[in-house]
């Protein structure tokens, strides 16, 4: 059976085929029918389903994740597309004070099962198409936080968020999606780590949330690295094993909920822990896994406890500034390094 | 139809059902404030006193399968919709066995039952999601429609504009009820608008406008009973500008000093509720006995909701996690 080697192929896969098998679920977004999506997420589907099922909608974020929501309270299974997650400030009321708040504050009563897809990440397009928001949600109570790294996870992990009975925020590297957009500005690492590509297959599978992965087995130093960061990870880790250092990569695919006891299992094992994001370093994803593991596993530790991330500031232009911004190889390594001298 | 004609045209066991509607709203209120000022009540309170022709003339138009979604001034339009009064007072206590098992209170009642969405206490924040209810009947295919309250102050949030805007492009089945009341909390309208005939706005949306007294229950059925057969039709969406006044401050025991005592009084004088009962007896469809009856009744069904309150268990203090999350899955 053909797999899906990309994952823009394996969402909008993944998509097609339960659109086909339940009525319930339908999209909509920003420029995601006519046009085929920013990042061709939905292309194709538009021709299939319809304009009532992919809707393209105006550039109203918060109504879009208003309409999804009230959706998603009277039985339907919305898929909203935010076409940068830069974008969902604007619609922040909507997602952070009225999706993830609904089940709790009714008393059980409401459940609002709705996926807001949105890319992520750094591309050369300056502070407002760059960031990734991922702690912002992760601090939000009631909402669900999922990030796939290959078009494997992709597609598993999808899967579980449209039948969730909760608000998912699903946050898709535009590095990582293996497709550019018209413009053609994006660039893609998928060339260069297509080795770690997990490819999915066609037959269809859910991957549960809070199960992280080891996506490399190794025992001298712990890398918890999420998304795009994965891949680096990864590819760090192959040149240092010819350096005789073994390095084992967690991806833990979803942020809310967390799998920290795979993290921990780990970190019993090599004594050492780096995370590795592309999110801002302040307060973000490593902060939460710093905490877990020192209030758990302090006595574990053989160094301390390290994090790469975007240093804090807003992201600049320059493809240069941007690069030193980023958790670039070298600070990686570094960080690896100091904590396996 | 106007609002003379529906007197004479209505059924007097509509009339008189909208009359009973607006009562158990406004001693609702009463025995509320009542408990908050005799007794240590947790929590804000909004109250509607005075706006009740809107959620009633609006909701008599309603089934229990239509959608409405409400603000931190919710209690009316529960009432209206057809929501559990015992479970309200239960809320407004704090216990078990309320609205919202005690983990909304008074800004978050809801009664998913009878198709009221919920309260929600960030001004404006409710209206997209009328608009997602009323997409989604359209998608299914039901017939159903739904109903965003608001008020003046909601009107100039951007989730009004995004709102409406989508909802009239895309024909969807939903009334944006604007409940103008003259303050947005203790700000005049007047000091923060440029053009006060809000109504006026759903032009720029190419939607009907239009703006009732909103103090005139059969004024508000009248014009909502247009917007809903319009949503229905699938024509899309009407704003309703019903013109009202709170009579109450804007929360819990806060004196309105911005407002003129002369104002208040002019308003009082047109309290919906005398002016309906004096239009229904002075036409013959009911006494003022009989009004009596039905306001004693209404009475006597807010004590049962006071002695079921007091009797509910307060909430497991662990409740709130467990319902962090919805369970299963929507296989």
């Amino acid at each position: 059976m053909t797999a899906y080697t990309t994952i823009v192929q394996a969402l909008r896969e993944t998509i097609r085929e339960i659109m086909r098998a339940d009525d319930r679920v339908f999209c909509l977004g920003e420029d995601i029918g006519v046009f085929g999506g920013a990042y061709r997420v939905t292309e194709g589907l538009y021709e299939e389903f319809g304009p009532e099922r992919i809707r393209d909608t105006a550039i109203s974020e918060i109504a879009i994740a208003g309409a999804a929501i009230g959706a998603a309270m009277t039985g339907l299974l919305p898929i909203a597309e935010f076409q940068f997650n830069d974008f969902f400030f604007c619609a922040m009321d909507q997602v952070c004070n009225q999706a993830a708040k609904s089940h709790l504050m009714f008393g059980g009563q409401a459940s609002v099962p709705v996926v807001f897809r949105a890319p992520i990440g750094a591309t050369g397009r300056a502070a407002q198409h760059s960031q990734s928001l991922e702690a912002l949600f992760m601090h939000v109570p009631g909402l669900k936080v999922v990030m796939p790294s290959t078009p494997y996870d992709a597609r598993g992990l999808l899967r579980t968020a449209i039948y969730d009975p909760n608000p998912v925020i699903m946050l898709e590297h535009k590095q990582l999606y293996g497709a550019t957009s018209p413009g053609g500005k994006a660039k893609s690492a998928v060339d260069e780590m297509q080795a770690y590509m997990r490819p999915a297959p066609a037959e269809e599978y859910a991957i549960p949330f809070g199960q992280a992965e080891v996506k490399r087995a190794g025992t001298d130093v712990t890398v918890v690295a999420t998304s795009l960061m994965v891949h680096r990870a990864l590819k760090l880790a192959d040149r240092l094993a010819t350096d005789g250092l073994s390095v084992e990569v967690i991806d833990p695919r979803t942020l809310v909920p967390l799998d920290t006891e795979t993290i921990l299992r780990s970190v019993e094992k090599t004594h050492r822990i780096v995370i590795v994001h592309e999110a801002h370093e302040r307060c973000g994803f490593g902060a939460e896994v710093a905490a877990v593991v020192a209030e758990e596993g302090l006595d574990l530790l053989d160094a301390p406890i390290k994090r790469v991330a975007s240093l804090n500031t807003p992201m600049p232009f320059a493809p240069k500034c941007e690069d030193y911004v980023l958790p670039n190889n070298g600070r990686i390594l570094d960080a690896i390094r100091a904590v396996t001298v | 139809m106007d609002s003379d004609a529906l007197l004479r045209e209505l059924a007097p066991a509509r009339l008189l059902q909208a009359y009973r509607k607006m009562v158990e709203i406004r001693r609702f209120e009463e025995k509320v404030f009542h408990l908050f000022s005799t007794e240590p009540m947790p929590g804000p309170l909004h109250q509607y006193n005075g706006q009740e022709a809107v959620a009633v003339g609006v909701c008599e138009h309603l089934t229990r399968d239509d959608y409405v979604t409400s603000t931190h001034r919710g209690h009316g339009h529960c009432i209206a919709k057809g929501a559990d009064i015992n479970k309200m007072m239960a809320e407004l206590f704090a216990r078990d066995g309320g609205s919202c098992r005690a983990m909304g209170g008074s800004m978050h009642l809801a009664d998913f039952s009878v198709g009221m969405l919920g309260a929600v206490a960030i001004v404006g924040g409710g209206i997209p999601i009328a608009v997602g209810a009323a997409l989604s009947a359209k998608l299914r295919g039901t017939g159903q429609v739904a109903v965003a309250f608001f008020g003046d102050g909601a009107i100039n949030e951007g989730a009004f504009h995004e709102s409406i805007n989508m909802a009239a492009a895309d024909k969807l089945p939903v009334l944006f009820v604007c409940e103008n009341n003259l303050y947005g909390f203790s700000t005049a309208l007047s000091r923060v608008v440029a053009n006060e005939r809000l109504w006026e706005r759903a032009a720029g949306y190419g939607c009907p406008g239009e703006a009732v007294d909103g103090n005139d229950v059969l004024a508000v059925y009248a014009a909502a009973g247009r917007a809903v057969a319009r949503a229905r039709a699938g024509e899309g969406p009407t704003l309703l500008e019903c013109k009202t006044y709170r009579q109450r401050g804007h929360s819990r025991f806060e004196k309105p000093t911005y407002r003129t005592r002369e104002e208040e009084e002019a308003w009082k004088a047109r309290d919906p509720i005398p002016t309906f009962a004096r239009r229904l007896t002075a036409a013959g469809i009911t006494t003022d006995a009989a009004l009596e009856t039905v306001d004693a009744k209404v009475d006597r069904m807010l004590d049962a909701a006071v002695a079921f309150a007091r009797q509910c268990p307060e909430p497991a203090a662990d409740l709130a996690l467990c319902l962090a999350f919805a369970e299963g899955d929507r296989k």
